[in-house]
């Protein structure tokens, strides 16, 4: 018994000696498993993702010990909290910088729809400069629904096909988005 | 610095023009018109030693025929008494002299109170949007227009006030 887990190999064939999967389950499991996330943090949404990267709660556990401040490098975009219509541009901008494949993770009532701040400064939902994968609902959410919010994610990023972001249909989304 | 003695000078320094004392029972407040709101700010800080601009904000009554004011508080520090000017403009016309020239710190507060209210500061040297978003295409504190953001479609009227 070791004292270390190690991921579940995917679906495939196995004999003595070989085994045998397709390479879009491959990449997908070490995709999962070893997702950058840049926190875009700006109220107290911010504060519950605090909690869940420090080690009570511990998103390195996922794969998730490096977060990245720069989007170059970053595959997960989490948006946590009020977005002022002021702020649009910017999140737009930080979602343009990143690099395929990348993900975006809402979480919050504010950075998913708005929530109370039903007024004229504030973005009804990030959904409207960026599209987005996994809303998280909750105000502000606990550290264990941003989890599993982000257990949402490792799923998407472990069943995508390496062909998604080739797609006519994804293009189009991010045409709607106005990127590129 | 007593209330009456700030009444009585500026009685007697602005005779032709109409200032309105307020009955308010906190600080003395009155109302003039926005022709003479610079000379009277003027009056205040040099003669009367108000030499600290406290705020500026603008205000909207719908229901008056100068529906758009904007309310000055100015600071005596010496004998530490505060006191109130208030100034209206039709909405039609929303133009009110700057009061730049005298104090520097009306730049930021004049340009929120135009971001909000559309209050054009005549003579202010760079009168754009201070905090709201610049493709903002209405003054949002303005009172015929309503507080939530118009383009959600996923809350019910009913429950929202709408």
């Amino acid at each position: 018994m070791s004292k270390y887990n190690l991921v579940e190999p995917p679906d495939g064939y196995s004999a003595p000696g070989f085994f045998a999967t397709t390479l879009d389950r491959v990449v997908g499991l070490a995709r999962k498993n070893s997702i950058w996330p840049l926190p875009f943090a700006t109220s107290c949404c911010g504060i519950e993702f605090m909690a869940t990267m420090g080690a009570n709660y511990d998103l390195a556990r996922f794969g998730s010990e490096r977060l990245s401040f720069s989007p170059r490098q970053a595959d997960l975009l989490m948006v946590m909290g009020t977005i002022a219509k002021k702020m649009g541009p910017i999140v737009h901008q930080v979602y343009e910088q990143m690099a395929e494949p990348r993900w975006v993770l809402s979480v919050g009532a504010c950075a998913s729809s708005g929530g109370i701040f039903d007024t004229y400064s504030v973005l009804q939902g990030i959904d409207r400069v960026v599209p987005v994968d996994v809303y998280v609902p909750g105000c502000p959410p606990r550290p264990e629904q941003i989890l599993d919010g982000f257990m949402k994610i490792q799923e998407l990023v472990g069943n995508e096909s390496l062909r998604r972001r080739y797609s006519p249909e994804y293009r189009e989304l991010l045409e709607k988005y106005g990127i590129r | 610095m007593k209330q009456q003695l700030i009444h009585d000078s500026l009685q007697k320094k602005f005779q032709n023009e109409s200032i309105l004392f307020d009955e308010t029972s906190d600080i003395l407040t009155f109302t003039v018109r926005k022709q003479s709101i610079v000379e009277v700010v003027q009056f205040l800080k040099e003669v009367l030693g108000f030499q600290f601009l406290t705020d500026l904000c603008g205000i909207h009554y719908p229901e008056q025929e100068l529906a758009l004011g904007v309310v000055y508080h100015l600071h005596n520090f010496q004998t530490n008494t505060r006191i109130r000017v208030k100034t209206f403009t039709s909405v039609q016309k929303p133009q009110i002299d700057t009061l730049t020239n005298l104090f520097s710190s009306a730049n930021w507060m004049e340009r929120e109170t135009y971001d909000f209210f559309g209050i054009d500061f005549v003579g202010h040297p760079n009168l754009i949007r201070i905090l709201n978003v610049e493709y903002l295409d209405y003054f949002p504190l303005r009172k015929e227009y309503p507080l939530e953001d118009q383009t959600r479609k996923d809350k019910d009227d009913r429950f929202f006030g709408r």
